[in-house]
């Protein structure tokens, strides 16, 4: 079997946590193709995001880096006011467009919630253990490494930050080897 | 005062509403959705996702015309000077500390971002992975005093709040 394609794949590799949310996964498998890419949605959403962080920016001068106002919400930190409304605004806007706009859905049609993703069956590590190193890694890289999808993907390129390219450049292809070394039996 | 104004707060509340739906639009706030971006092994059958590609590309174009704005004025609306990064060096923890997030990145399919922006639907599970994040986050400047370019930078802004 092809890595990552048989619906047997599917349901084994790419379940997510709570099937009952995610309804169109659990009761029908289906491999991913060309029909669930969604450039439209993708390109306008992807819009509001650099809006988004051109306003920070030009506002305030501040680099919309998600790891970056989330870690730096604990003092010594010398700003939290406007980190912690940042993220409070993110969860709000989030859930105002899944209200807005039902139909683009979030793992499934009529905004369904999205689960998170089980470990690898043939790991035979429990998921929540999975996400917890999952969270650990991210926590830490993102830290040390000063940013992550949105810092450096996002505000980094756009400065034309060597940083940022040598960065994303190694979250993308570690990313993708991951995923390569993790999804297959 | 002026980082805390009125007007800074209200835009740093503006940004974050429009990054999350952002977010959700984009449908980035799908782990499946991600990992089915970064399953480059499923390109030769066809059964790639490129949409992430194209959330990156809409995001760039438009911060890059903020930065270009940007560097034609002396400073943001609302604070005295453009937080940038100064420190400009590929150091061992850039490296190392993409290949980690890279990892966590490519076990579950979300980053911070969307992963903070699930508490909208609060799949289950997703406390474990914030409370890692926030933990990963707090020990990781402990084992590595990163960014302290930007710290210091902070620092000596702290008298004129």
């Amino acid at each position: 079997m092809e890595h990552g394609l048989s619906t047997e794949m599917w349901s084994q590799n790419w379940s997510v946590a709570d099937p009952a949310v995610i309804v169109g996964c659990a009761e029908t498998p289906k491999v991913a193709s060309m029909d669930s890419f969604t450039p439209l949605p993708a390109l306008l959403g992807g819009g509001l995001i650099g809006l988004a962080s051109a306003l920070l920016w030009l506002g305030n001068g501040r680099i919309a880096g998600i790891s970056g106002i989330f870690g730096r919400l604990l003092p010594p930190a010398q700003t939290v006011i406007w980190r912690l409304l940042f993220l409070v605004a993110m969860v709000a806007g989030a859930w105002l467009a899944s209200r807005a706009f039902p139909s683009l859905g979030v793992g499934g049609p009529a905004g369904r919630a999205a689960g998170l993703v089980t470990a690898p069956a043939w790991t035979g590590i429990p998921t929540s253990v999975w996400l917890v190193v999952a969270g650990l890694l991210t926590g830490v890289g993102t830290k040390i490494g000063n940013g992550c999808t949105s810092g450096h993907g996002v505000c980094g390129l756009a400065r034309l930050s060597r940083r940022s390219m040598v960065a994303v450049a190694i979250f993308f292809g570690v990313a993708i080897v991951t995923v390569a070394l993790t999804r297959i039996v | 005062m002026a980082r805390r104004s009125i007007s800074y707060l209200a835009t740093a509340a503006l940004s974050g509403l429009l990054f999350g739906a952002g977010l959700y639009v984009s449908q980035m706030v799908d782990p499946l959705k991600v990992l089915h971006f970064l399953d480059f092994g499923a390109i030769p059958s066809g059964g790639w996702d490129p949409s992430l590609a194209f959330v990156m590309g809409g995001a760039l174009i438009v911060m890059f015309v903020a930065v270009w704005v940007g560097r034609r004025r002396p400073a943001p609306l609302f604070d005295t000077a453009f937080h940038e990064p100064a420190f400009t060096r590929i150091d061992r923890p850039l490296v190392i500390g993409a290949a980690l997030f890279g990892v966590g990145w490519g076990m579950s399919g979300i980053c911070p971002g969307p992963a903070i922006s699930l508490l909208a639907f609060l799949p289950s599970n997703l406390w474990l992975y914030l409370v890692a994040l926030f933990v990963g986050s707090y020990a990781g400047s402990l084992i590595v005093p990163s960014g302290r370019a930007q710290q210091a930078a902070d620092a000596a802004q702290m008298p004129a709040e």
